[in-house]
């Protein structure tokens, strides 16, 4: 990553006014990526990874309240115009969506919908589109993709429809992809599948990707760097191969022990993460983990700990007592 | 290979196309009768019928005969040739009505359901002025001071549906609006036109076009009541509302004159709301796959 990141995130905070208070939906991230990089961001449900896509792509919902800088390819995405913006989204900025049964429009045929993205930002005509579209079927592995181009969304299966949710992301070259739980909505056997496109395709592309998951599975093989997300805030980001050696973050191993693993004795209880987030409307004067972390020590209620580098310097974690150390004071 | 590929082809075209033994006995009379009534209406002039203005005062609610079909009316007018005439009101009125409204209606509707704020509130609050008069007396108030023609009368209909079909927008607007795939579309750099255009429009055309169906059978109705109190259109042309408010008057000698009208009228706002009720259930491309 040498010369300015394709993207940086810097300092980037959104809260929503609610009937119960501002919620603070995200809080104080900073996030870089080069051109044709991975990064994968992981966290439960709700502690902010889809709104810090959405401030990304600038869709957020209109009464959201936005502070720090967003920066893709020199320009500062939260600042620019709109016409600016729209001509970036689709053309250089793309994403695909959790649900393909819902990202898709279902009274249009795919043709169309794949074709108007190329006619509208890269100006081709209709006959030109088309051929393109099934170019780009065929590219994201859809059998017989000419008969496709006239088929409506629901005739097709949710891995398809995936498939058809991506040749239309990547249909003008995007330099960054956005992949919003991008398997989460399919089948088991085609999410390998789906992920395996999405990283073929984006190394033949060179794009960045931004891979957005609960699970620490997916982002292992298929990762630059990850960055784990709690209650708004990153709480460890680090290099994959690193972050999976020497994980810091209590948070980070919860997580992982909560994946089933497949050598466990059957009926083996999940060792699940007790308690839940803590409300994000009324924020914890220490780390938001704490209440459920149990390493936890009186500091930890207090003190919000700040994200730091440790020995290696790109390895970043939020936490007082990293479980290397605690796990030396233990023994 | 080649056999391979027909295989596709005729499976791709077999998932698309709908068979259409599917429809049913009963949309296919509702078809014809339509059909019936359209091609009457629109070839009236051509007809070899007697006039329906015409009046034969020594044949007053004559029977029904070789030269008049289904006999004549209280002034001697060709009861057949007058129904014929009144289903051109009728259809005309029936169906200009409600594409005002769903014009006007539904492009309201949209806006504010999809821009939603001040603009939203201004519509739905002078709709729900609109509702809160009583559409009949409306009707009668505004015929009565602008006077009857069949324009006029077409007009009120038509206002008096927009905020139904504004409502239908809306709703479907509001539901639609939220649905990942107008985010995919902001996110993919379409501008608000594009996407109230193509990717909302297409979709809440399927509720507004089965509204517009039942919209043509009420129109069709109202348009008969307010004919019935006599401010429909002008006397001497003849719509089914009118032609049954006059065979009210000889109810006890020939109730064929109003029975005639009341039953041309019955079948073709039931003709109107099956098919409506069929395209519906089959023009929608989401069956279920939601």
């Amino acid at each position: 990553m040498n010369g300015a990141p394709l993207l940086s995130v810097e300092d980037v905070a959104v809260e929503l006014p609610t009937p119960r208070g501002p919620l603070r939906a995200v809080d104080g991230v900073d996030l870089t990526l080069g051109a044709g990089r991975t990064l994968g961001i992981v966290g439960e449900s709700g502690c902010g990874k889809t709104m810090l896509s959405r401030v990304i792509l600038q869709l957020l919902p209109k009464k959201a309240r936005l502070s720090g800088r967003v920066m893709f390819d020199g320009q500062d995405l939260a600042r620019i115009d709109r016409e600016r913006l729209r001509k970036l989204r689709g053309r250089s900025l793309a994403v695909v969506f959790q649900d393909p049964m819902t990202s898709l429009n279902p009274v249009l045929t795919i043709g169309t919908q794949l074709g108007e993205t190329l006619q509208e930002h890269l100006e081709f005509d209709s006959v030109h589109a088309r051929t393109r579209s099934a170019e780009l079927l065929a590219a994201v592995g859809i059998p017989a993709p000419e008969q496709r181009l006239a088929q409506y969304p629901h005739q097709l299966s949710g891995g398809m429809r995936q498939r058809v949710a991506i040749a239309i992301a990547l249909s003008c070259e995007p330099k960054l992809l956005i992949a919003d739980e991008p398997t989460t909505a399919l089948d088991v056997t085609i999410q390998a599948q789906i992920l395996d496109l999405l990283a073929r395709e984006q190394r033949r592309r060179h794009m960045a990707m931004i891979l957005i998951t609960h699970d620490l599975g997916v982002v292992a093989g298929r990762t630059d760097e990850v960055a784990v997300m709690y209650a708004g805030r990153v709480v460890e980001r680090a290099p994959t191969p690193s972050l999976f050696r020497a994980m810091q973050m209590p948070y980070t191993e919860a997580l992982l022990a909560a994946i089933p693993k497949l050598d466990a004795a059957p009926h083996a209880p999940l060792p699940a993460i007790s308690g839940r987030p803590p409300d994000p409307t009324r924020p914890l004067k220490g780390c938001s983990f704490s209440p459920r972390c149990r390493y936890a020590v009186a500091r930890c209620h207090q003190e919000k700990p700040a994200l730091t580098a440790s020995r290696s310097t790109d390895h970043h974690y939020a936490c007082f007592h990293p479980i290397q150390l605690a796990a030396g004071a233990d023994a | 290979m080649a056999t391979l590929e027909l295989a596709i082809q005729e499976d791709v075209a077999a998932a698309s196309a709908r068979q259409p033994g599917r429809l049913g006995v009963l949309f296919w009379i509702a078809i014809g009768w339509m059909a019936l009534v359209f091609a009457v209406a629109i070839l009236a002039d051509l007809l070899p019928m007697p006039s329906p203005t015409d009046m034969d005062m020594l044949e007053r609610r004559g029977p029904v005969s070789v030269e008049h079909w289904l006999g004549t009316d209280g002034l001697g007018r060709d009861e057949l040739a007058r129904l014929i005439y009144g289903a051109r009101i009728s259809l005309v009125v029936g169906l200009c009505a409600p594409m005002i409204g769903l014009v006007i209606g539904g492009a309201l509707g949209m806006v504010a359901g999809y821009f939603r704020g001040r603009f939203e509130t201004l519509v739905v609050g002078s709709m729900d002025v609109l509702l809160a008069f009583p559409p009949l007396i409306l009707a009668l108030a505004v015929t009565a001071f602008v006077g009857q023609s069949i324009l006029n009368l077409t007009c009120i209909l038509g206002v008096l549906g927009i905020p139904a079909f504004m409502r239908v927008a809306r709703a479907a607007t509001l539901t639609l609006a939220r649905r990942e795939f107008v985010i995919a579309a902001q996110a993919l750099g379409a501008t608000h036109a594009r996407i109230l255009l193509r990717e909302l429009l297409p979709n809440v055309l399927l509720p507004l076009v089965a509204f517009f169906l039942l919209g043509v059978a009420i129109t069709i109705v109202a348009e008969g009541a307010l004919s019935f109190l006599g401010l429909g259109v002008p006397p001497p042309i003849s719509s089914w509302g009118s032609m049954i408010g006059e065979g009210r008057e000889s109810l006890d000698v020939a109730p064929r004159l109003a029975f005639f009208p009341a039953f041309a009228f019955f079948l073709t706002v039931l003709a109107f709301n099956l098919v409506g009720d069929t395209l519906k259930a089959l023009t929608d491309p989401r069956q279920g796959a939601l």
